[in-house]
């Protein structure tokens, strides 16, 4: 049997929501995250590049934010910011959570 | 003609495609299975032919059945959806459920389960793609009132046209008042009249509910049935009450609104404002916020985007997306987030009606 797990291919996995916290700094780098390893590091980039140009841009456009927050159906991502850099929560909602009503 | 009714079945497993494609010929209906093996080739095969019921597995390479269902469910929210899986974890089921799937089922493994998901998916095949209420397909609002009335029942209806929600109070027969958003008593009856597609609840009767409608029901449906033919005749086929201000000036007039700015994408992001002296720039800023985080979603599969808030030392803004219509509203300072994110759902759907 071993033999054949060999040649097996491996089951795709489904991407669970991320909850936790990072920060990153100015240019978009990690300094401190409790988001778990599973999640990929290319996805907190992407979610850190695009909260850092959103307030780089709102200053740009003579909003300056400290904070914004996005509010997907499944997640709600607060990112408040840090000097240039911001430090970014994320947790994911279920139908029957609290931050979901309305 | 008659046609038959098309499913389309996604599983990267061909086994399972297979066994399915045999289980679903039992259908009462005997529609036409089509199968895919890939998330992408179910979306090629959306593009080229209609279906009517879309079954997608969770799990699969590449593209995963959440990020399917999520890109469907924007493309074609007339397609009825079901999400089938062998994954055991409720946070799936929530964010299914929060893409807005029909069904979520796990893959049945007895005869008993193989049977209620047949008649599951029998009725999800019988309902209508048309204009008409859920749980009561090809019935107008009118034709369900009608029908409350005439069995002099009491009740209380609750209607949903996606996140503006109705009440009409039925007492013995009689419409005894009706609420809406921003409506009460009759103008809120006919606004709600109005609406083409919804869904809606019967809800246990109020019989202390205060009477503001006085009108016999047939005259009110006679009124509205008139105002829907006009409106139609005038070939609007919108709302039929009289709304003489625009949407900006009627979201600029709600309470703590500062101003309030709308990009049409379809016009290329053509900008108008309420409130704003040079909206240019915060139209730039609004559009490219709203995709950065619409295209994120798609990657993280987080479901649709809702709205966004952003708050500052000046000021404090709240963006959505409704239609082909990018939305930007200043609040007032003093207004807590919860307010403003409940007053930001009264936006769009304001903007939505």
């Amino acid at each position: 049997m071993g033999l054949l797990d060999f040649f097996a291919k491996p089951a795709p996995s489904l991407l669970r929501l991320p909850s936790g916290s990072f920060t990153v700094d100015r240019k978009g780098a990690v300094l401190v995250s409790t988001v778990a390893s599973s999640f990929p590091t290319e996805l907190i980039h992407q979610i850190s590049s695009r909260v850092l140009a959103v307030f780089h841009d709102a200053t740009e456009a003579q909003l300056p934010l400290s904070q914004i927050v996005i509010n997907y159906s499944s997640l709600k991502i607060t990112a408040r910011e840090l000097r240039g850099g911001a430090i970014v929560f994320l947790s994911p909602r279920t139908p029957f959570s609290s931050t979901n009503k309305s | 003609m008659e046609t038959r009714l098309k499913i389309l079945l996604v599983d990267d497993d061909p086994a399972v495609l297979e066994l399915y494609q045999e289980l679903l010929k039992k259908l009462p209906s005997e529609p036409e299975i089509v199968t895919a093996s890939s998330g992408a080739r179910a979306m090629a095969l959306l593009e080229s032919e209609p279906f009517r019921l879309l079954i997608c597995d969770l799990k699969m390479p590449k593209m995963d059945g959440l990020q399917v269902l999520s890109i469907v469910r924007r493309k074609y929210p007339m397609l009825r959806t079901v999400a089938l899986t062998a994954v055991l974890d409720e946070q799936f089921r929530s964010r299914a459920y929060a893409l807005g799937v029909d069904l979520f089922w796990h893959k049945p493994t007895t005869e008993q389960e193989v049977q209620m998901f047949l008649e599951c998916l029998e009725s999800l095949l019988g309902q209508e793609n048309e204009n008409g209420f859920r749980g009561v397909q090809s019935k107008s609002l009118m034709d369900i009132i009608q029908l409350e009335c005439i069995s002099q029942s009491s009740s209380l209806l609750r209607i949903a046209n996606g996140s503006v929600i109705g009440r009409i109070w039925i007492q013995e027969g009689e419409v005894i008042d009706a609420e809406t958003t921003d409506f009460k008593g009759e103008e809120a009856f006919h606004r709600i009249l109005a609406w083409r597609t919804g869904t809606f609840e019967s809800m246990a009767p109020e019989p202390h509910r205060e009477r503001t409608i006085y009108k016999s029901y047939n005259a009110l449906l006679l009124e509205s049935a008139q105002a829907l033919d006009e409106a139609l005749s005038a070939g609007t086929g919108q709302d039929t009450t009289s709304i003489t201000l625009s949407p900006l000036t009627r979201v600029v007039q709600m309470e703590g609104v500062e101003f309030v700015l709308a990009c049409n994408r379809s016009a290329g992001g053509k900008a108008e404002a309420r409130g704003l002296e040079n909206p240019d720039r915060l139209a730039g800023w609004t559009q490219q916020c709203l995709q950065r985080f619409a295209d994120l979603s798609d990657l993280i599969h987080a479901g649709p985007l809702e709205q966004v808030e952003g708050s500052g030392p000046q000021r404090q803004v709240s963006l959505a997306r409704q239609g082909d219509f990018d939305l930007c509203v200043g609040w007032k300072h003093d207004l807590s987030s919860a307010h403003i994110r409940d007053a930001m759902k009264n936006v769009t759907a304001l903007w939505a009606s």
